[in-house]
């Protein structure tokens, strides 16, 4: 059974996920039947697995909300915000109980108990009060005391899904006292029978005091394979009265048949998935790499003898042909095999709705919440990291964002405010836009609070954007009181913090008084990367395109020593340090001089410097190695990658490379040095 | 009283891992060591490596091994033995290390690789102590094979990452 266990948690999971984006679908007053459906199917299902697995703990608290769902799919009781909210506490609930059950650890006992107990009162008093007929009439039908008359008839293929029909009937043995009677009806002749296929049918009489959803949960596993009548057993006299009083018994049939539909129709949508572990699919991406690596070689090798065949054979012409269709080939598995680890973002916007619904209440806000391109692809291990700084950046919109209806009405907006979610590809990159018509970034407080804080001077001035940009420094936070939903002052820098460590950038656009737009920017995936192939000494090393702001050559002109330490170069309008790539890595730099030499200017964590390097190479895409799985993290490097030609070369860790540079300039004494020497100064003494 | 003792080791090694007595030999000089055969996962020709920066000099570098980034230990700097240019017969065994937290897979350059041998576990003597003068924590114990001395050595002691990490301090 164990190994069924993490295919429970996750199915469970996903269900908890559906239970809590229907409710948030759900229109109070006039909801869907469809809806409540959905939301019942998958609380059925988790309360089914749990049971099965002995989790009877889940498998009691489900129930309670089962039966609430239950009344309301019914229509036996109206869908209330009151009993929305309650249900979306049961998800709470039920969750934690999963993954407490999943990792281990100890249960909430008490809010689980409090939360089981506010069902239990919801179910207790509006049922009773508002529908006891109807309540009643349902008892009546379900508990029929004589017993009941089951027709079973299983499908074709029933026997193939490995249910066997005796169980069930053993099962109902223990229920009451059965007496079946099989119909043998549609056997075929021995030539035409497969052992494989289920031909029988049975009559099933079960007698005594039996609730009919004891019965139909013995055939629960198998609803949709077989086709299932439970009728109540009556004596032949009441007949004809019963049968027109208890309209529910007539109904049961025929709402078993409808509950099977949907749930076949999932099946087959989920046939069309397959649940694979990560490591083979990154396994398989390793090994496509390799397959790129060896088609690039391949190739190379195929035009050099291309070039050197003088007799044009026609063996030559095909071979070329070949490897041309490999090369097509390879390129179109990469492509594919990338995607297989491509989820669409949904995934994380689906974690909003909640987040919206709850704080838009917590803060007495009313928010309309607008999702676009949720079918946009990212990589998965990308998706895990921006969840966090995702919902962050929405805690803040609602709390600081968008205001109170009746601000919004005096400055003449609608009372509701609109949050909007966006996604779409551009280039290499996803775009996810978060945007929303509230109050905007207030610049003069921001910027007040910048100078108190000594971040901007007195007499600086600031475009609007480098304003706005300032809500991405640690330590400023403009929320006039501080609250628990954001406001810490800590968080906007965390958020900015976490997008970089992803390749990605963020920034924000905004009006005062009409909105804001934060616009994050990231790779697809974390497996490759744009890189700029740099020659320092005699090896090759790859400076990621996103830290690179441009590429120069050095004017003497512009570099000046500070403290007799570092070489500055002027940039424009700022001052940067030189670092020389040599004197971080311990090589030999041939060149003392860095007159006319080739600088990379980068930009890591928010500080910029020029790195120096002997030579350009091109750009190209590279899979990201890692130096750890056999060795060890190397300060001033992120990993490792293969070249065309089957060689190692090492990339850059950009800000690492920076803090390197700046532990080795501190270890240096001061010397005298002139702008144009230094640096192989430090070489020798780091060395 | 000592003999019962090495029995009794003898026998916990040959329970612990029975096939483990096969062991392949190479050499450093006039000095032949030798591996655990079944951690051997591929011998190849030394070609170049790219050399990673700021990491002792022992470690040569990394090389592309089938697509995974294996790191290159050079043994006799290891050893702080004298240095010899590489030959054509210099050669690469490519072992598998076993870590605490999981395998690795690491290279090591000698000057060429010797012989196959059994050696029953009943003959593997333990290494005497040299005390300062040559550190033996990364001997598993000394065989003779036809009149030879070979040292068999403990890998994962080598080259486990600790150790690795431990020197390299020292080295930066």
């Amino acid at each position: 059974m164990q190994q069924f266990h993490q295919t429970f948690f996750e199915e469970s999971f996903e269900g908890l996920d559906i239970m809590e984006n229907e409710l948030l679908n759900l229109d109070v007053g006039n909801a869907d039947s469809e809806v409540i459906n959905t939301i019942f199917r998958s609380a059925h299902s988790i309360k089914g697995g749990s049971g099965t697995f002995g989790f009877t703990a889940v498998a009691e608290f489900t129930h309670v909300a089962e039966t609430l769902l239950d009344e309301m799919r019914d229509g036996v009781r109206q869908v209330t915000q009151e009993s929305v909210d309650i249900l979306l506490k049961s998800v709470d609930v039920m969750r934690a109980m999963l993954t407490t059950l999943s990792d281990g650890g100890e249960m909430d006992v008490d809010n689980i108990a409090s939360v089981q107990m506010e069902l239990e009162q919801l179910l207790g008093t509006e049922s009773n009060s508002s529908t006891t007929d109807e309540v009643s009439d349902s008892n009546n039908s379900d508990e029929n005391s004589e017993g009941w008359l089951i027709s079973f008839r299983p499908h074709v293929e029933m026997l193939r899904t490995g249910n066997d029909p005796v169980r069930m009937i053993y099962a109902l043995t223990e229920l009451g006292q059965v007496s079946t009677k099989a119909d043998i009806s549609d056997i075929p002749t021995f030539v035409d029978l497969n052992p494989e296929d289920s031909f029988l049918g049975w009559e099933i009489t079960l007698k005594g005091d039996v609730k009919k959803e004891d019965i139909v949960e013995v055939f629960d596993w198998v609803e949709d394979e077989c086709d299932l009548d439970i009728q109540p057993l009556i004596n032949e006299s009441k007949a004809t009265t019963e049968e027109t009083t208890t309209p529910e018994a007539v109904a049961a049939p025929s709402e078993i048949a409808s509950k099977a539909k949907p749930t076949a129709a999932k099946k087959t949508a989920e046939s069309a998935s397959i649940r694979v572990g990560i490591d083979k699919v990154d396994e398989i991406i390793n090994l496509v790499g390799e397959l790129v690596i060896t088609q690039s070689m391949l190739g190379q090798v195929g035009s050099e003898i291309g070039n050197a065949d003088e007799h044009n054979s026609p063996y030559m012409e095909k071979l070329l042909e070949g490897l041309a269709q490999l090369e097509r080939n390879t390129r179109e598995i990469q492509e594919s095999v990338m995607r297989i680890r491509m989820l669409p973002i949904s995934f994380v916007f689906s974690r909003v709705p909640r987040l919206v619904h709850d704080l838009s209440s917590k803060l007495n806000k009313q928010v309309e919440l607008v999702t676009t391109g949720e079918n946009t692809e990212l990589d998965k291990t990308v998706m895990e990291k921006i969840g966090d700084p995702m919902v962050h950046l929405v805690r803040n919109a609602l709390d600081h964002g968008i205001e109170t209806p009746d601000v919004r009405k005096a400055a003449g907006k609608s009372e509701m405010g609109t949050l909007s979610l966006n996604a779409y590809h551009k280039g290499g990159s996803i775009v996810i836009e978060l945007s929303d018509d509230g109050a905007g970034i207030n610049k003069e407080r921001v910027l007040n609070k910048a100078r108190s804080n000594g971040l901007v001077g007195e007499n600086e001035n600031l475009s609007d954007d480098a304003i706005n940009d300032l809500i991405f420094h640690p330590g400023l936070s403009t929320a006039e009181s501080l609250s628990d939903v954001s406001g810490r002052g800590v968080g906007m820098d965390v958020v900015r913090k976490n997008i970089k460590s992803l390749g990605g950038s963020v920034r924000v656009d905004s009006v005062e008084g009409k909105g804001a737009t934060f616009t994050i920017q990231l790779p697809l995936t974390l497996a490759i990367l744009d890189g700029q192939l740099v020659k320092v000494a005699d090896e090759t090393f790859i400076i990621p395109l996103v830290s690179i702001i441009e590429s120069i050559q050095v004017k003497s002109a512009n570099l000046s020593g500070i403290a007799g330490k570092a070489a500055l170069y002027k940039l424009r309008d700022e001052y940067i340090p030189v670092i020389r790539a040599h004197n971080v890595f311990g090589m030999e730099d041939s060149n003392s001089s860095l007159e006319d030499r080739l600088m990379v200017v980068v930009e890591g964590d928010g500080a910029k410097a020029g790195i120096i390097v002997d030579d350009l190479l091109a750009q190209q895409q590279v899979v990201i190695k890692s130096l750890e799985t056999n060795y060890k993290r190397v300060d001033g490097l992120s990993g490792a990658t293969i070249l065309g030609d089957g060689t190692v070369a090492l990339i850059l860790d950009i800000s690492g490379v920076i803090d390197m540079f700046k532990t080795l300039s501190n270890s240096v004494p001061p010397s005298p040095v002139d702008p144009d020497g230094n640096g192989s100064d430090i070489a020798e003494k780091a060395a | 009283m000592s003999t019962t003792a090495t029995e009794l080791n003898s026998v916990i090694n040959s329970e612990l891992d029975s096939d483990a007595d096969q062991f392949l030999t190479f050499v450093l000089g006039s000095e032949e060591y030798g591996v655990d055969i079944l951690r051997v996962q591929e011998i190849k020709g030394w070609d170049s490596v790219t050399p990673i920066p700021n990491t002792p000099d022992y470690i040569k570098g990394v090389i592309n091994l089938r697509g995974t980034i294996v790191p290159i230990v050079d043994l006799r700097q290891r050893f702080s033995m004298p240095e010899v240019e590489y030959g054509p017969i210099t050669v690469v065994i490519v072992l598998k290390i076993e870590c605490a937290d999981r395998d690795r897979i690491m290279g090591i350059v000698v000057d060429g690789v010797s012989d196959v041998y059994d050696v029953p576990p009943e003959e593997m003597k333990d290494a005497p102590d040299f005390g300062n003068v040559v550190d033996t924590e990364f001997v598993r114990g000394l065989a003779t094979v036809e009149e030879k001395m070979i040292i068999i050595l403990d890998i994962d002691h080598l080259l486990s990452g600790n150790e690795i990490q431990a020197t390299d301090k020292l080295g930066i």
